[in-house]
């Protein structure tokens, strides 16, 4: 690990000020510290050499760390550990894909240390971009290539690929988060500003290095999730390698809002198989306004990997995505609220 | 266990840049939360928008730390790159937590954190200052006689190599307060996190359910 200074801050002002004037190379530039979980482990390869680490655990204090319901919806500060949120009683009941997709996520100490906000912003597990003796790789260095696109990529995605990058999204939450249409709270120089939770991240397109428009020095800090009709018949279904402590091969989220059997609307992401969170907006228009029956199911199926481009090992993910929405479509429904 | 291990510390390695100048702050640009849940977070949002005060320059100055490790005040001067587990291991002696993968996937470094699981390979040392930190050496009472989980450990032979173990009886002491030793199923769940690759695994649920009864533990 490369040496860098070391700061802690105790309220969000303090952090996103430490974070400003420094004037390293992009690479090696500041970058807060939670859970730990996917910064401290890529430092340790040498993937990300931040020059100025600011631990901003101390926030956790504030309301950064709380959950907060109302009638409106459901307010997460981005300190939030996985764990609390997973557990959180009324997270269970009325958004239960959210409390899902943190329960099947990395193991119980993981969970207890990452926080909301850097989960979603955890960085790709494609071996070439963690394994720094792989030369090419656009993401960790600009320019230098894609090893993943003539290499084993059986993991890597089938949705929102470019020819400079094929690396999955790895996480869990973003899907539940994108699907059920949440608002991020981001704190910077010039104050706070909100975006919806689809904006958050950027396709890799030529630029595989920028994932997110949180820009350096600015710090998310909270989730709104608007208590909407089909949150409460939400689910998050993960279909993985293993049955336990696994990334997502696919996964679905289906938030439905049903009237005897017709959709009245409808929200569905995907993960496993795309380089961002993905908003499956076509698979949704094939369902709205229809009854839910086989046809229906497989037009969403069908709609939802239409554009999809597989490379050598990793055709199977067209298919078995497919099977993934369908089932997360059928549990959704069959769900007693 | 080693006796408390004291260094000697420079007063100002104790203070980050940021408290050093807390002087220079005034007022932050906040834009109110307006959903209705949305808790008070402007007083949160208070910051110095004056210039960047003047940081260390050389990241390779240690930082002196006070770690309270299994009830003990421990006052160390550590690299700030250092783990927690490096921290236990290298610099206090504590070499009961186990580098397994040494990247958060084999969990042999878990330890109680606050009274939570996590892993210590990934906390750096300098994150844990203030909060108490248990670890396998912690457990055994004041006569030396062992937590109910690590006997229960020996009475179901839930390990084969051993290297493994203290972060499984960290681990299923975490899993038995949180709640989620409830079943056999929720036992293997909530202890994914913690691989042996001598496969003891249905002693070490048998282990943890016969420990489960033994609140608190």
């Amino acid at each position: 690990m490369r040496p860098f200074l070391f700061d802690a801050a105790t309220t969000p002002g303090e952090a996103i000020q430490a974070a400003q004037g420094w004037s390293g190379s992009p690479e090696s530039r500041v970058h807060f510290l939670a859970g730990g979980t996917t910064l401290i482990d890529l430092m340790k390869l040498d993937v990300m050499r931040p020059g100025h680490v600011i631990d901003i655990n101390a926030l956790g204090a504030s309301d950064l760390g709380r959950i907060a319901v109302g009638e409106g919806g459901l307010w997460m500060g981005a300190l939030v550990r996985m764990a609390e949120a997973a557990e959180h009683p009324h997270i269970n009941r009325d958004f239960p894909a959210i409390a899902q997709s943190l329960q099947l996520a990395a193991s119980q100490q993981i969970r207890n240390m990452a926080t909301l906000g850097g989960n979603v912003l955890q960085r790709t597990r494609c071996p070439y971009f963690r394994d720094v003796s792989y030369r090419q790789c656009n993401k960790r260095a600009p320019g230098s290539g894609c090893a993943a696109l003539d290499g084993f990529n059986r993991s890597h995605a089938v949705l929102g690929t470019s020819d400079q990058c094929i690396a999955t999204y790895p996480g869990d939450l973003a899907q539940a988060l994108i699907a059920l249409d949440v608002v991020v709270e981001i704190a910077g120089p010039r104050g706070v500003h909100r975006i919806p939770f689809a904006d958050l991240h950027r396709e890799p397109e030529d630029t595989p290095e920028i994932e997110s428009v949180i820009r350096p020095g600015e710090l998310l800090i909270s989730f709104f999730v608007p208590a909407k009709a089909w949150a409460r018949r939400s689910v998050f279904l993960k279909v993985r390698d293993r049955e336990s402590y696994e990334f997502a091969l696919a996964s679905a989220v289906v938030a439905l809002d049903l009237d005897q059997g017709v959709v009245r609307d409808v929200r569905i992401a995907l993960g496993g198989v795309a380089t961002v969170p993905w908003r499956a907006t076509a698979a949704e228009a094939a369902l709205r306004g229809k009854a839910l029956d086989d046809v229906t199911k497989d037009a969403a199926a069908q709609a939802a990997f239409a554009d999809a481009q597989a490379h050598e090992h990793n055709a199977f993910k067209i298919e078995l995505g497919k099977r993934t929405l369908r089932r997360a479509i059928e549990q959704a429904a069959a769900m007693e609220i | 266990m080693r006796d408390e291990v004291r260094d000697e510390v420079r007063d100002d390695d104790c203070q980050s840049g940021l408290s050093r100048h807390a002087h220079s702050r005034r007022n932050f640009l906040m834009v109110t939360a307006s959903t209705a849940v949305a808790p008070t977070i402007g007083r949160a949002l208070t910051a110095e928008a004056a210039p960047a005060p003047a940081r260390r320059i050389e990241p390779r100055e240690p930082l002196g730390l006070t770690l309270e490790i299994n009830s003990r005040d421990h006052r160390v001067v550590l690299d700030a790159r250092t783990t927690l587990l490096d921290a236990l291991r290298d610099h206090l002696g504590l070499t009961g937590s186990k580098k397994g993968c040494d990247h958060g996937q084999c969990g042999a470094c878990t330890v109680l954190v606050g009274g939570r699981r996590v892993l210590a390979c990934l906390t750096l040392a300098a994150s844990v200052q203030g909060r108490s930190v248990t670890t396998i050496e912690g457990l055994s009472g004041a006569q030396g006689e062992l937590h109910p989980m690590q006997q229960a450990f020996i009475d179901h032979d839930a390990f084969q190599c051993g290297y493994c173990t203290p972060g499984q009886i960290m681990s299923a002491i975490g899993c038995v307060n949180e709640g989620h030793a409830e079943s056999d199923a929720a036992i293997r769940e909530y202890m994914s996190g913690n691989l042996c690759r001598c496969g003891a695994y249905p002693n070490i649920v048998a282990a943890v359910n016969q420990a489960k009864s033994s609140a608190p533990i």
